[in-house]
């Protein structure tokens, strides 16, 4: 298994350098970006004096890669902040102080992930049965009334907006049927039942968009798969078609799949931000929209390192899975 | 009762008829080798027998019968249950026909399951038995191996073991080696000649290769445009064929154990008599000289050389045939030649000085004539590139001398603004070889130039090539893993394997009197046209041979 163990390292030191490239990225976008930081931060009714002591405060006069080398400190030191009355102590994987509340970026960051982790694992268990079940249906039914009734279905959910599937599902089942409450995030290690009824409707308004454009990726590729010589083989040698289609035609198509539901569940962690919106749920995506608004530079940073890193991990663990799926495929 | 009973059978694809009114039987432990070329409807036939054209679209009429099920009226259980069972099948591209996830041995056991209800264990136990019983050696691990991890030779016997798992009465093979080299060719003939004689079962081939059907069963029916032209014991056909299409057919088949067949003209240009081997050839000027070539691909530990110290001289006015099996390093030599690949150490010298990169005096034609023209341009601009490359201006005078190398190669003038899918497989190899010519080369390297096309058209295409040799003075490279081709152009002969030159002179030598062992191995392994004479090597190969 050294290979794997290989590929680990790889893949670790790939994601290192990913993070760092995306938080100088930001970095500098940030210090580019017109609009007086420490205005904003002190508020509209800051003296001047006020506000020079606010930007002295956030070291916002500091060249670029001072600030940048703070950062960095930080993240592997910690680092002590003055907040004027008292000093803080940020412990080591320290992302800052937010410029708003004075709270350390890692704090927040622990209180919000669990939101979106439970958001978007719920959400993909029902994307992946609904979109790959429908896909492989239809792929299997070419051609008759099943696959027509499926495309249309999945076309318009493509198309529908998650704010429109969100606010039905929200008025119907809450609202007209009153079969649930309006949901609110309970956090699963206090409550799991009310955790999974509360996040049931964000799950399904989430799920239901990413689940049509599964299915028609599982569709395509299940359809490419069926014309392959192996198929042909097993239907020539009297296998039933049911077991043509899920043990040899499925495995292969599955490949794709796989890929883009890592993307997808990585960008998903930080990009529910109209799922998290409209149901109320406190998660990153809501908070770093806030964060860009109010150019709350280490907010932003540490929010978008969150969400790199899950990409990261997402597309490592799809990389592992496609080699287990098909041993031809060396990780390297 | 006859095990196939094939009655008036059509088969249409949309406004394509096939298969027309074929009607044939096959007795219980016969062989019959269906033979046509591409489009005669031969593997379309080979699907009826197991109904797998059912649900495709495809218009099925007449009568089938096989091992007691009449394929047409059979509901979807029986037909399940003739397939693998009673009727088992075996495909050209053994890679692409096993599942690439699953192990070999799983696969095998599946299909054992399917039919008789065996245990998981005792299904994979017989998985073992029959890739033991067809030659793969340590057949308990090499069971567990991925098709990919298994060689071309070794993947077709799986996927023979997969037919015998449940004994089937009849086994269609569908050209069963057509994907293989000719040594491992003949170990797949031989062992479905030996499993014929142990388990007594019938036997359908289907194959453009005269030679393979020569080599493999008892009667042989020649297929044209999905009609049958001639059925017979195989050697009476082959020996004397009533029909002219037959003749014509068996015409076009190069010959490995003739010498080449010269004509009037090629002696009186090369000024040489045939027969005394070296030829005049051998005085002409050098053209092109390689000198100790070597390519690598890879780095580190992965690295191997393609070719392996490699040295040659082609002469004005000759023909130099490089044979040798697949992976022998045969295209990397020929793309080192042309200046498409950078040697990694040795040199290509044009008349005496070392030249780097491509050169308009020596020119390729490509094995696929499909893939190596642009589909969305005209024959006409394709012909015209290396005219244009060479900085040609003039509009008229480009399209005048595209028209006159489009009748050179024996196409229409009128072709000049067609595209590349409204020609035939042998016409597109002709816009290919018009396209060499464009530049006015002094050395043309073909690359399996007739390996994808049929033997009548083959021998065209081959025709052709000698015309323009003596008319210009060419210098041909002629690189096949075909031997008999071969033998058919060549003056000389270079002989490849692993990389290096095995064995080389002039082709009536080398093919009459190998000296390496190699060499007379692969020469052995050449399916005879004569059933007879295949018999006696059939045997002499049975005896371990000398390596």
């Amino acid at each position: 298994m050294s290979g794997f163990g290989g590929f680990l390292l790889r893949r670790l030191i790939g994601a290192l350098v990913t993070l760092l490239a995306i938080s100088v990225i930001v970095y500098v976008v940030f210090y580019v970006t017109p609009g007086n930081v420490a205005q904003i931060t002190c508020g509209p009714r800051c003296s001047p004096a006020q506000i020079q002591q606010v930007a002295e405060q956030l070291h916002l006069h500091d060249p670029l890669y001072v600030r940048y080398w703070h950062f960095l400190e930080g993240l592997v030191a910690g680092q002590d902040y003055s907040t004027g009355t008292s000093v803080q102590h940020c412990s080591a994987p320290c992302l800052g102080l937010s410029y708003q509340s004075d709270q350390q970026v890692t704090q927040l960051i622990l209180t919000k992930l669990p939101v979106s982790l439970s958001l978007v694992f719920g959400a993909m268990v029902i994307w992946l049965v609904l979109g790959v079940g429908t896909g492989v249906l239809s792929a299997w039914r070419r051609g008759r009334l099943t696959e027509r009734l499926l495309t249309g279905v999945t076309l318009v959910g493509v198309a529908t907006p998650v704010f429109v599937i969100g606010l039905v599902l929200m008025i119907v089942v809450c609202g007209q049927l009153q079969l649930l409450p309006f949901p609110q995030y309970v956090g699963l290690t206090d409550d799991p039942e009310q955790w999974a009824w509360n996040l049931l409707l964000p799950w399904l308004s989430l799920a239901l968009i990413e689940a049509a454009a599964f299915a028609r990726l599982t569709r395509s590729s299940m359809l490419e798969t069926l014309t392959e010589d192996h198929i042909r083989t097993f239907r020539a040698y009297g296998v039933g078609e049911r077991a043509v289609v899920a043990r040899h035609a499925l495995r292969g198509a599955l490949a794709p799949v796989i890929a883009l539901n890592a993307n997808n569940f990585g960008s998903a962690v930080g990009g529910a931000v109209l799922t998290e919106t409209l149901f109320g749920l406190p998660g990153i995506g809501q908070e770093l929209v806030h964060a860009v608004n109010v150019v709350d530079l280490p907010v932003v940073v540490g929010m978008v390192l969150v969400i790199g890193f899950f990409v990261v991990v997402a597309n490592a663990v799809a990389d592992v899975l496609y080699a287990v799926a098909d041993r031809r495929v060396v990780l390297a | 009762m006859s095990l196939v009973n094939v009655t008036d059978l059509t088969v249409e694809f949309g406004s394509l008829r096939a298969v027309d009114g074929l009607s044939f039987t096959l007795e219980q432990g016969a062989a019959l080798a269906l033979v046509g070329e591409s489009g005669s409807g031969k593997s379309t036939v080979a699907a009826a027998l197991l109904g797998l054209h059912r649900g495709t679209g495809a218009r099925v009429a007449g009568s089938v019968e096989v091992a007691g099920t009449d394929v047409g009226a059979a509901s979807e259980d029986e037909l399940r249950r003739l397939r693998g069972a009673k009727a088992a099948m075996v495909f050209q591209d053994p890679l692409s026909s096993l599942d690439p996830y699953y192990a070999i041995g799983d696969q095998i056991a599946e299909v054992y399951r399917v039919h008789t209800r065996a245990s998981r264990r005792a299904a994979r136990a017989r998985a073992v038995e029959v890739l033991d019983r067809v030659g793969i050696p340590d057949a308990v691990r090499r069971s567990r191996s991925r098709p990919h991890e298994f060689s071309g030779g070794m993947r077709q016997r799986a996927l023979i073991a997969m037919a015998l798992s449940c004994e089937p009465d009849l086994l269609i093979a569908d050209e069963p080696t057509t994907a293989l080299d000719v040594t491992v060719q003949a170990q797949i003939l031989d062992l479905l000649h030996t499993l014929r004689e142990e388990t007594g079962m019938g036997l359908l081939l289907v194959t453009h290769d005269v030679g393979v059907a020569a080599e493999s069963v008892d009667d042989v029916l020649v297929m044209r445009h999905g009609r049958a032209v001639e059925r017979g014991r195989v050697g009476a056909v082959l020996a004397a064929p009533s029909e002219a299409y037959t003749r014509e057919l068996l015409d076009a088949v190069p010959r490995v154990d003739a010498p080449r067949a010269r004509t009037q003209a090629s002696l009186a240009s090369s000024g040489s008599l045939a027969s005394s081997g070296s030829g005049a050839a051998g005085s002409a000027e050098v053209v092109v000289e390689a000198v100790g070539l070597r390519r690598e691909f890879g780095r580190g530990k992965r690295a191997f050389a393609a070719v392996d110290d490699v040295s040659l001289t082609i002469r004005r006015g000759e023909t130099l045939g490089i044979v040798g099996e697949s992976g022998s390093g045969k295209t990397t030599l020929g793309r080192m030649l042309v200046g498409l690949l950078e040697p990694t150490a040795g040199e290509v010298r044009h008349d005496g000085h070392a030249r780097l990169g491509v050169n308009p005096a020596v020119q390729m034609v490509f094995q696929d004539p499909v893939s190596s023209l642009n589909p969305r341009r005209t024959v006409g601009e394709s012909i015209a590139d290396p005219l244009r490359a060479r900085g040609e201006r003039d509009e008229a005078r480009i399209r005048g001398r595209v028209r006159d190398l489009l009748e050179r190669v024996g196409l229409e003038a009128a072709h000049h603004d067609r595209y590349p899918h409204e020609f035939s497989g042998g016409q597109r190899q002709r816009v290919g070889i018009a396209r060499a010519l464009a530049a006015d080369p002094r050395v043309i390297v073909c690359d399996e130039p007739v390996s994808a096309l049929d033997v009548t058209t083959q021998a065209q295409v081959v025709a052709l090539l000698g015309e323009l040799q003596r008319e210009l003075g060419l210098a041909l490279v002629f690189v096949a893993h075909d031997l008999a081709v071969v033998r058919q152009v060549s003056d000389r002969v270079a002989v490849m394997r692993r990389g290096r030159i095995v064995e080389s002179g002039p082709a009536d030598e080398v093919y009459d009197t190998p000296r390496d062992p190699y060499t007379r191995q692969l020469l052995a392994a050449v399916p005879a046209l004569d059933p007879e004479a295949a018999t006696r090597r059939r045997t002499a190969r049975r005896e371990p041979a000398a390596t």
